[in-house]
Formats: C-alpha cells, structure tokens, sequence
C-alpha cells in the first residue's frame, strides 16, 4: 500500500448521518487505519491529515448494493469487475455484491476466488463474491456451500434462473445455516411466465407482446416464504415487483420468518408502459409491472417489509438491446443511478433520509453479514458523502460502467454522491 | 440493426415488412428515412389485412359506424385482430372476439371489445364474423386440446349460421383450415365474402404503395398514419 493509503482523513462539519446509531447531526469523521477513529464535534486534526470539508455534506455509512451483474468471467464486453467496481464506487457505494450467474458460472471455491481477487485488484467498491446454489446453475446438485464461504462467498444465488426444483430449494436453505449465510432467489415459475417479455396486462395485449403474469412471481415468493419457515433458513427474496409478493413477504416477516427482501429502482419508479413503443431498455427481468403493482413495492419499502433497496445491475451492450424487444436481454444498468432515484423517493416523501440510508447500506449490511453500514468507531472505513443539492441529468455516455442500457436517461435528479471511501481510502471524488 | 443500415445505404424509397416480432417494422422505421410499410409484425399488427377487411365490410353492408364484428378464433398471436380492433374502433363499430379463454389476450376487454365464451352468443350478436386461423401448432403449445374438439366447440359451420337472427357476412383473413376453424360449405357458402378480400387487397395494397409513393401527396400524409410503435384508435 502507498503512504497515501495511510494518510488519515478527517471529514469536517458534515451531516452525519447513521441509522445504525440513530445518529443524525453535524460531526466530524476521523478515519485512521482503515477503521473509523472518531466521530464527534470539533475534532482535532491529527498531523498529516487529509481533511475533506463535509459542510453541506450528508455523511453517511458506505452504500451497499447487494444485487449486481458484473458480467465478469465471460461476459467482459458489458461490464468487468474493474469498470463494475468503479461503477459502484462513482454511485457512492463503498461495496456490491456479485452475482454469479456469469459464463461460467461461480459455482466452485477457484472462481469465487477469482472474483474476490479481481474485485481486489479494481481498487472501486468492494466486491463480494455471491456463489451459485448448484453446480451450474442446472437447478440439479447443490454446490459447495461451504468451499465457496470459505473462498469469500457471502450468500447463494441462482439469480438469472429460479430454483424451479422445491426440494433443492429446502436443502439449500437447510445446509446455509451451517455457514450463516442467506439464500437469495429470482422468485419466478418458469412455467407460468414461459414466452414472456414483459408484464402480462393491457400493455402486452396492445403491444402483441406475450406477458409474464404476476402470478409466476407470486406462486415462488409464496413457495419461499413456505420453505424457509419449514427449515428456519434465511430467504432473501430479490427485486419484489408484485403486490401480492409484497403482501406475502409483510405477513411472513409478520409470523417471524427470515425474510430479507429487496426493492429495485426501476420498479419504484417506472411502469410496464415504459415499455410502450418495445422500448428494449425497458426490459427487464422481473418486469415493469403495473401501476397497482408499483405502489405496493413503495409501500413496501416505506414499511421495511422491503428492508433493502438494490438495483439488480445488469449491464448489456448496446448491440444486443438494440434489436427487436422479443429477442433483446434483460436488465438495465443502476450503480450511477440508484442513489439520485433514491433521493428522488424522498424527494416525493414517500420514505425520509435516514430510511433510506438504512435501506441502502445498514440492513444490507446486516442482511448479508457484511462488514460497514455503520459509522461506530472501530468499524471499518467505508463511508459516502452526498451532496443532497446537486442537480444532476443522467447522462449514459458519461457513465463508468462499460454498459449504457438505462431507461433514466435524460432523467433530473437531486442529489448525489461526492466522494466514497472504502477502507479510509478515498476511491471516487466528484467535481 | 446492420439489415436497417444496408437499406438505408441503398437510398431504398419503401420497404415492405414482414417480421416475426412484435415491433419490428416500428423498429425499424424509427432508423431510417425511407417509407415503411408494415406486412405484419409478430403478434402485433397487419395494417394492410385491416384495411382491406373494412374495404370488404363497407363494399357490402354501408359505412362501419354502428356495424357489429366479431372477431373469432386465436387472438392471442394475432396480428390481423389487433389491427382489426383498432381499425374498426377508429370507425365507429362495435367489436367482439370470441375463442377459447387460452388464445384471448389478457386484458382485452380494456381495448374496448366485448367477449364471447361461446360462438353461438356471437353469431346471434354480429353483423360480420372475422374467422381467423388456427395455427396447427398452437395444439402442442398446449392452447387448445385437440383440432377436432376445437371445430365442435368454436368452428363457423351452417348449422351454427342457420340460427343466426340476420344476414351474416363471413370474412376469413386466408389460408383456411377448412373443417377446423370453418365450415367448407361456410367458406364457399353465399355469406362468405373471402374471395372479394383477396381480391380488395390488391387494391388496397396498390393505393398504400400508390400513396407513399408520391401519388396524390396531399393525401400522402395522412397515409403515413400516426407515429410508429403507438397505434391510432388504442383508447
């Protein structure tokens, strides 16, 4: 490590805000050692420290995405670890977690040390590995849970493929409770949603496009639930777009079952009529769902019943979503996004500030048994700035992550990250 | 994407799409400047079928205010129900589709259509029945059971005509499952009008080319119809 990497930091006369403490209010931060030293009014400067002004700043514990796509191995020319965990960096998150749904997939101990290395090596955001639940995704024979702890990995993920397979399902989240780590599902049955592109509703009727209903989320949230109170297992259900998931997920949480569950950003922001036209980047995998549906993912995450906003980041090269929408991919990219569209949430009064740090870095956090999403001294430096005044239009071509697909274009926001440390080193720095 | 390039490095004046997806022939008149005629896309639309149905209705029962049309048979993929609703809803009608709950699009009662679960309630209903074909392979696709059972339960035959209340005009948009989805003696019977359809779309078709063309250009704009990707008439 250069000296720089040593130099403390003192982030003076900021806001800082961490729900983790219940704190809220203008302090000093003192990063040292890649650890928070202090935290508290008038600190003194130690020497040779590097002090950030913070004043107008938001200070808060580092954001966590704990659902993306960093294509790498296999798919490079979307996304690599490196422009992914800068990507994040740039978005204010200070760690992301990888899913594994990559060519090949991160099914055994070598490749989660492969992406734990990689994500080393990017000098962005921490990268998390999340391992498959079966040897190649094939949904057939569990994987090796625990190697791939071993090696790094921080949860279990078929992501891209549902476990369609409820026995598989029931092992997996019985043998993850060895290792403390949750299973995280694409809830979706493939045979209800098979030919589907988008939201099955008027939208896919005008269009001639075939839908996918909601019913082929609910059917494998409600599976889920079912299953992970039958074992004690941890679910963590991804990207909740129906309201019947959402209610589902609120009465489990209800009769305790261990659920963690996430909103995307798109689904609290857009509908299917984005699709309109076959806007290709628009789709997206669960779909752009209906007005009703999206209202209830708000509600949801106001609530908590949704205790984790992520974006599924899922980049794609401009070639292969600019084509007919039948045969374009699924995803859109959120790391550079997701904070601006959060702060839009608030903006809207729909939920305050501190929920919403709480849904973007401390419940990931906790959710995941990751380190951060607290500012309590002795904790590691992971911390983002925000600057809740920066008017800002989204631009993709000045994105850093390698993929353009976003259907926020053009979008105003309020409200962005400024700087991001990760480990008291600082990563990104806006202008 | 490249195939839109070559066209257009080609200075081509008119392109006549037929694609398999939904969107494609929009998708490709966003990109380039020449005239796209659209020839059916996917599931979505088939302009040119639409209009040359209205030709055949107006040609025989007057304008198409107020008329009632049925439209029987697999909805679900079809491109020719979807223009035909919007074309006929423009106009003033009233429209029904009719066919097995498996091959109706969800939602297609928001279009402004009613829905028929049984053919014999339409026929009493409609002034005009669009018959469409049943694609042989929606039966492994597990829509419809078997083609037997779909002739018994939805098929046009003269038996079902014969309880019709009034004069009923038969359109059938071609190629015929005869005995599947319609009756020969239906199809060849003096209500069917599918011989005038194919012969109106070669007019139809002559005076879209006619049009985009350059022929009668103050009538050229209005022929260029809406915006791609956004159907007129979809309320």
């Amino acid at each position: 490590m250069s000296p720089a990497n040593h130099q403390p930091i003192l982030i003076r006369g900021g806001r800082v805000l961490d729900p983790s403490q219940s704190l809220d209010g203008t302090a000093d931060v003192l990063l040292a050692d890649g650890t928070v030293a202090a935290v508290g009014e008038g600190l003194e400067a130690p020497d040779s420290v590097r002090i950030i002004d913070a004043s107008g700043l938001i200070v808060t514990p580092g954001l966590i995405d704990v659902h993306v796509h960093l294509r790498e191995p296999g798919g490079e020319h979307k996304e690599t670890i490196e422009s992914g965990a800068r990507a994040a960096a740039a978005g204010g998150f200070t760690a992301v977690c990888a899913m594994p749904n990559t060519d090949p997939p991160i099914d055994d101990p070598a490749a989660v040390g492969f992406v734990a290395a990689e994500g080393r090596r990017a000098g962005g955001a921490r990268v998390y590995p999340v391992g498959c639940i079966s040897v190649g995704m094939k949904g057939e024979q569990l994987a090796e849970v625990g190697e791939m702890v071993h090696a790094g990995a921080v949860a279990i993920t078929d992501d891209g493929n549902p476990v369609m397979d409820s026995g598989l399902m029931r092992r997996a989240l019985e043998y993850a409770q060895t290792f403390g780590i949750p299973v995280a599902d694409h809830p979706e049955d493939l045979a209800l949603s098979a030919g589907g592109g988008m939201n099955e509703g008027l939208v896919s009727s005008r269009l001639g496009l075939r839908g996918k209903p909601n019913a082929s989320e609910d059917v494998h949230i409600v599976r889920d639930l079912l299953v992970a109170e039958l074992t004690g297992g941890h679910i963590h259900l991804q990207h909740v777009s129906t309201r019947h998931g959402v209610e589902a997920i609120r009465q489990a949480k209800a009769r305790g079952v261990s659920v963690t569950a996430e909103a995307s950003p798109h689904h609290l922001h857009l509908t299917e009529e984005a699709c309109d036209g076959y806007r290709t980047e628009a789709k997206m995998n669960p779909p752009l769902r209906s007005e009703a549906d999206r209202q209830a993912v708000r509600e949801g995450l106001r609530d908590g019943t949704l205790d984790t906003y992520a974006t599924d980041h899922a980049p794609h090269h401009y070639d292969e979503k600019e084509r007919e929408f039948d045969d374009a991919p699924n995803g859109i990219v959120g790391l550079e996004t997701s904070l601006g569209l959060g702060l839009k949430l608030v903006g809207e009064g729909l939920i305050d500030l501190p929920t919403l740090i709480e849904r973007m870095s401390c419940q990931p956090a906790r959710a995941f048994s990751l380190q951060g999403g607290t500012l309590e001294v002795g904790t590691i430096a992971d911390v983002t700035l925000i600057d809740p005044a920066a008017q800002w239009t989204v631009d993709p071509a000045a994105f850093l992550s390698k993929s353009r697909n976003t259907p926020f274009g053009g979008w105003e926001l309020v409200g962005r990250a400024v700087a991001t440390v990760v480990g008291g080193r600082v990563v990104w720095e806006g202008s | 994407m490249d195939t839109a390039r070559n066209l257009e490095a080609m200075h081509i004046d008119m392109v006549v799409i037929r694609h398999s997806s939904s969107g494609a022939a929009g998708f490709l008149a966003e990109r380039i400047p020449s005239n796209v005629i659209n020839a059916g896309d996917g599931s979505h639309e088939h302009p040119t079928q639409a209009l040359l149905d209205l030709l055949t209705i107006r040609d025989h029962l007057g304008p198409i205010s107020g008329l009632k049309v049925c439209i029987i048979g697999d909805i679900l993929h079809s491109r020719v129900a979807r223009s035909n609703i919007f074309g006929l809803l423009t106009l003033g009608a009233e429209v029904a589709v009719c066919g097995p709950r498996t091959l109706l699009p969800v939602g297609i009662e928001e279009l402004g259509v009613r829905v028929f679960n049984r053919v014999e309630e339409a026929i009493e209903w409609a002034n005009v029945l669009n018959v469409l074909r049943l694609q042989l392979e929606r039966m492994k696709g597990g829509f419809v059971p078997s083609l037997r059972e779909y002739n018994r339960v939805f098929g046009v035959s003269s038996q079902r005509l014969a309880a019709a209340p009034q004069d009923i005009l038969i359109l059938h948009p071609g190629p015929m499952n005869r005995g599947v989805e319609i009756d020969s003696d239906v199809a060849d019977g003096p209500h069917s009008v599918i011989l005038r359809q194919v012969t109106n779309g070669v007019a139809v078709r002559m005076a879209v080319l006619y049009l985009l063309a350059g022929g009668a250009p103050e009538l050229a704009e209005t022929a260029k119809g809406p915006s791609p990707g956004r159907e007129e008439g979809a309320p």
